[in-house]
Order: structure tokens, then sequence, then C-alpha cells
């Protein structure tokens, strides 16, 4: 977290790699699958054609197949990188179980896929390193009790081995990453608005930082495999090949059984243990004019519209899916009824959280605008996931600061029920809900629908943006706020008297 | 000025973890086998023979037989295991039987032996009985046998080539095969 804050000085959080982990794995897919294809047609099938043409690739053509043999490898390994790196993220943002199941649970297919992938490209190059992997490898298959002939056989003598061979691993290097390109696309079928291509500047520069490495250290072959030897030293490629690092004496079932039992535990963790969704978002119809918003919004793709079924006058109406629904209440700050203006008995809106509804958002914004005091009283609007949720006293927490329609500050403020606003989420990029922050923003900046209004004094609200790890900075931030806060002058406001005030946080209706 | 300083950095960091990732690419080196150290397998496939198994039906079993179908004799779906010895330099290195493959246990045995030998000068003998009515060894084959360093000598079965193949003895490399 604090080397992702680190990059996020360095690179601008929007370049930094870390929130680009996910869109840097599309990225470097297509680095391999480009630099595959043209190192292709430079590749022969053959025992000793495999290995000859490799050798030419990279000695004799070096400046641009030899670069690209080079970009071929670099790329895929650092591919895998962030993979991992992608993996631990999510896992430990907390973003990985309830409606993230499918995300996380497609996401594990495409890891073996990608070692596979990798593994059978080092078959091809037919040295000593792939002399060693294809034995390893056969051993290993030849466990499992499916295989008639022992696939270590074809590996016992040079005559043994057929040119065909060759053609066969040929078909399996360009099948399975076409099979991960089709469990990438499944990966991200419930992922609205995914990202899958980095910032131009970043990818200019991965692109240039691979090509520096491929000129100055190269990726060579290892002398050429002879199955009338056993290659003693060999310089394994740790990213792909750590299995094929253990010594002899660990039985291959073993191995075999290690991984299924890693693959089916990391692949069951969303339900280790099962996660308790809250409610999930609900549509009062008589509020629903089927305006769209909530459906753009959902950073899951749980809202649709769909003909109307009551007899408003409307072609469409909102709907939820429950079950791809994780009640962060975007969509309810979305929705332009969510507004705590409106002088119902009881507040309502189009669509709304059944565990914290606008109307006991609204409740508990005047409970703790109650609590504020002094000469500079900041309200917080603070995500649940962010460095201020564990504020009480001062604070109004959601599941996503996006939840909070930006009508809902303009209420704060101009009722007088504090001097600031602090809007307070994840910390930046690393957001919970994927999308929250970026609404927030742009809501503000009237970019998107519902704004902030402008009559809302900017100078009274702050965003800040900052992990449960980043309290320090986080508190920092908000004092510093509330020190400016203070010098404002004082701002003809309609204020709320002390009896309405009362009124208002004993029934929740306002005026 | 700063933009550039900047994007020097990014460079660099970038630079940095590909550069690592680039390194551990092929380090550290991986040692598959000691030094002076040769390799033998034994690995073929072959199936014992059933014969030995097979007896005389009664007059009785041939009658109750559909016509089309009716022979003398009868024979067991099930091959006997096939017993191997390999010794080097007088030592056993392996002692076993293998039985038949497949569910019914009509396949041929198989083996896929590895064992590490130091480089040099070794004496090899290796026995099999393949039927069970056979005292002593069907085939068997012996060699001495010069080994280099990292070099991977194979002993396999060829019943077409008469018995034992030792890669040693070349394309051609059919064992001493002294047949019981």
């Amino acid at each position: 977290m604090y080397l992702e804050r680190g990059c996020d000085r360095l690179f601008s959080p929007a370049l930094n790699p870390f929130s680009q982990l996910g869109a840097l794995g599309f990225f470097f897919f297509w680095i391999v699958t480009v630099s595959g294809v043209y190192l292709f047609a430079f590749f022969d099938t053959g025992i000793e054609a495999a290995y000859q043409s490799v050798e030419w690739i990279t000695r004799n053509a070096w400046f641009h197949a030899g670069v690209t043999r080079s970009f071929h490898r670099y790329a895929s390994e650092v591919m895998l990188l962030v993979v991992g790196l992608h993996v631990l993220r999510e896992f430990s943002l907390d973003r990985y179980r309830g409606t993230r199941w499918f995300s996380w649970m497609s996401g594990v297919p495409l890891v073996a896929f990608i070692y596979v992938a990798g593994i059978t490209g080092y078959w091809l190059v037919w040295d000593q390193l792939a002399q060693h992997v294809a034995v390893v490898s056969a051993r290993l298959l030849d466990v499992l009790p499916i295989f008639g002939e022992p696939i270590e056989r074809n590996f016992l003598t040079p005559q043994s081995l057929s040119s065909r061979f060759f053609t066969l691993l040929v078909f399996l290097h360009i099948a399975v990453p076409l099979m991960l390109l089709a469990a990438m696309w499944i990966h991200i079928r419930r992922v609205s608005r995914p990202r899958v291509n980095p910032p131009r500047l970043l990818a200019g520069l991965i692109l240039a930082a691979i090509l520096a490495v491929a000129i100055i250290r190269p990726a060579l072959s290892q002398g050429p495999a002879n199955l009338a030897t056993i290659p003693t030293e060999v310089g394994l490629d740790w990213w792909f090949l750590p299995l094929y690092g253990l010594p002899d004496s660990v039985p291959g079932l073993a191995i075999l059984a290690t991984l299924a039992a890693v693959f089916v535990m990391v692949a069951a963790l969303p339900w280790l243990p099962p996660f308790r969704r809250p409610k999930a978002a609900e549509v009062d119809l008589a509020h629903c004019n089927g305006c769209n918003r909530c459906v753009e919004d959902c950073p899951y793709e749980a809202i649709q519209l769909v003909p109307r079924t009551d007899a408003l006058p409307f072609p469409h109406q909102a709907a939820v899916n429950p079950d791809l629904c994780v009640s962060c209440g975007v969509c309810m700050g979305a929705c332009p009824s969510s507004t705590p203006f409106r002088r119902t008995e009881e507040l309502r809106t189009g669509i709304d959280l059944p565990d914290l509804p606008l109307r006991a958002l609204r409740e508990q914004t005047l409970k703790v605008a109650a609590n504020l005091t002094g000469k500079s009283r900041v309200l917080i609007l603070a995500c649940d996931h962010g460095a201020a949720a564990h504020r009480k006293r001062d604070a109004v927490v959601m599941p996503c600061v996006a939840m909070s329609p930006p009508s809902l500050i303009d209420y704060i403020l101009s009722k007088d029920l504090a001097d600031g606003v602090a809007v307070m989420g994840c910390a930046e990029n690393a957001c919970y809900n994927r999308l929250g922050i970026r609404w927030t923003k742009e809501r503000f900046a009237g970019e998107r629908d519902p704004y902030l209004r402008a009559r809302v004094p900017r100078d009274r609200l702050t965003e800040i943006w900052a992990s449960p790890l980043e309290v320090v900075r986080a508190e920092t931030e908000l004092a510093r706020f509330a020190e400016i806060v203070s010098r404002l002058p004082s701002a003809e406001r309609q204020s709320l008297r002390s009896k309405e005030l009362a009124d208002v946080v004993e029934t929740g209706v306002a005026g | 000025m700063i933009l550039g300083a900047r994007l020097l950095a990014q460079f660099g960091i970038l630079f940095f973890v590909i550069s690592v990732a680039s390194l551990i690419s092929n380090q550290p080196i991986f040692r598959a086998l000691p030094a002076d150290t040769a390799v033998l397998t034994m690995s073929f496939s072959h199936g014992a023979d059933r014969r030995a198994a097979c007896r005389p039906l009664t007059e009785e079993e041939i009658a109750d037989l559909p016509p089309n179908m009716r022979r003398t004799e009868i024979c067991p779906r099930r091959r006997p295991p096939v017993f191997v010895e390999l010794s080097v330099d007088g030592a056993r290195l392996f002692e076993g039987e293998l039985p038949p493959s497949g569910v019914a246990g009509d396949g041929p045995s198989r083996i896929h032996e590895q064992f590490r030998l130091m480089a040099g000068e070794h004496d090899i003998a290796v026995r099999m009985r393949d039927n069970p009515a056979t005292e002593g060894f069907d085939y068997t084959a012996s060699r001495h046998v010069v080994l280099a360093p990292a070099q991977h000598a194979v002993i396999d079965f060829k019943t077409g080539a008469g018995g034992f193949v030792f890669s040693s003895d070349g394309d051609e490399g059919v064992g001493a095969i002294q047949a019981n």
C-alpha cells in the first residue's frame, strides 16, 4: 500500500501502474501476441531446425527478430508479475467476494493458461532448458493415470523424438493463448467499464523500458538440446518454471496434488468464509422515470432499463439484479430523485438501499451536524473503506461516498449544518467500488449528472482520498481544511433554527 | 525540465522492474544433476506371455460354447506380471514385478526408472522373465559401459529387435541376448 502511494506521487494517480494492473495484463498480452506472430515468421519446426532458427533470430537478426524475441519473453514474464500483483491487490482490498466471485473465479484459469502458454513456449526453443522442461513436464504428466505409454519415453533418445512433435507444440503455443484471450474476455464480462488499455504515456514508457532491457540483456538460448545427455545446469525462468527446480525426490503426485489444492483453494476464497451480503438496492417505481443514470453509474452492471410495468407515462424503469448488486449505493447517489431537500413526510427516492436509505442518510447527517461545535464545523461524508471509516462523531459513514447525492452537500452547507464538508473516500485508484471516486469527482466538476450545483461554495468542500493505512495523512489534510474553513467569512445561509433541527432529527422531515 | 526529470524517473522505475524480471528469468542457475554423474534409464513397455496360463477345455465346456465359438483351449484375459532385475557392478539397482496395465490387466507391463551413476566404467546386467512357466529368465543382457559425466544411457526392450536394446550400442544396438 505504501509502495502504491509512493507510485501515486511519482507517476500521478492516473498513471500509477498499481491502479492499472488489470489493464497492464491485457497490454502485456498484446505485446506477447504481436511479438509472437512476428517471431513465428522466422521459426522453423524440427528437432534441429527449431534451435537453429531461434539462434538465427537471436544472432543474425538480433536488431529486429532478436529484440522481438526478448520482447516476447520479458513481456510474458512481466505479465505474470502484473497478474500476480493484480490477484494480491484485489484480495488485499477485499474485492473478490460477494458479487465479485465471478471475476475472481474466472481469473483462476487465466493463471493456469498463462503458465501453460509460457511453458510450451520454452519447449519450442529446443535448447537445454527446453529439454529439461520437456522431460520434467512429461514426468509430471505421467503421474496421471490417463496416458497409456509414458510420455517421457518420447524423450528417451534423440531418435525417439519426431519433428512433428514441434508442429504439435506450435499448435499448443497458439491454441492456449487463444483460450487465454477467450478466458480474459469472460473475466471482465461482469465488470462495468473494464479498463483494458493502460494510459498511452504509461504504455509508451513500458515499451521503452522493455526495449532498453531487450537491447542490454537480450534473451538467449542455452545450447542445443541433446537427449543423449542430461542438462546438468540450466538457467531456469523462475517466473514460469519454479516447479522445474524441485529435486527429483519430490514425488510428481505430491506436486500435482499441491497445485490442484492451491488452485481449488484460491478459487474457493470468495466463499471462505461466506460473504454476508447486504440487501440489494430497490427501485421505487413511483419515483423512477427511467432516466438511465443509475444504469450508467452502476459499477457492476447490476441495473438495467426494462419496459415500464406501471401506469406512469415513461417507456422504461430501472430493474436491479440482486445477484449482481453489492449495495454500494452509487445508484442512489446518481438518482435525480435523491435530494434531501424534498419536503415529503417520508423521504423517498427512485432507487434506494434498504439498509441505508436516503431518509436514514439525511437523518444521520442531521444527527452528526448536531454534534458539531466550534469555529469550523466540518462534516465528513466518509467511505466505509477509507481512512475516516472509524469516525463516528463528525462523520456520516456509507458504503461508498458516491452514494451521497451532490444535493446532500448543498443541503448541508445551505442549511448551515456545517461550515465545511469533507468527502473522505478510499485511496485514489483503489476505490473499493471501482468507480465511486471517479463519479464523485465528475459530479463535483459538473461533468456528470447529477451535478453539484454552482451555488455550493467550493472552498467549503474538500475531497480526501486515503486508505485505512493512511489515517495520519488523512487527518493532517482534514485539519488543514478545518483551518481554511475557520478563516472563511460567514456566509448568509438559510440556517435551520435549533428547534427546527431538533424536530428534523426527531422526525426525519426537513424543510 | 521537471516534467523531463519526472518522466526519466518513471522510466527508471519501469526499467528497474523489467530488469529484475529479466534477471530472474534465468538466475539463479539450477543444477539438475550433480557433477561427475550420469543417468541410466530403464524404460520399456512389454506384455508378458499369457499362454503359460492357458488350459485345455473339457468336453463339457466345449459343448457349452456356441458352435461358432468352440475352441480347445482357453486363456485368461489378464496377463501375468513381468519380472525384471537390473544390476550395476554386481549391486542390485532394481528388482520387481511389473503388473500389467489396463483395467482388465490385459495391457503391457511398463517401467520407466532412472538411476544416477557415477561417471566412469560400469558393468550393467539386466534380466527379464515374461513367462511365469519359465525358471530363470527369458531375456538377459549385459554390457560393460563407460559413462561420461551427464551422459544419458538407456536400456529399452524391443521384442522385434530380439530383446534388450542399449543406447550405448548405437542405432542398431541390440544387447547380447542369452535366451534360456
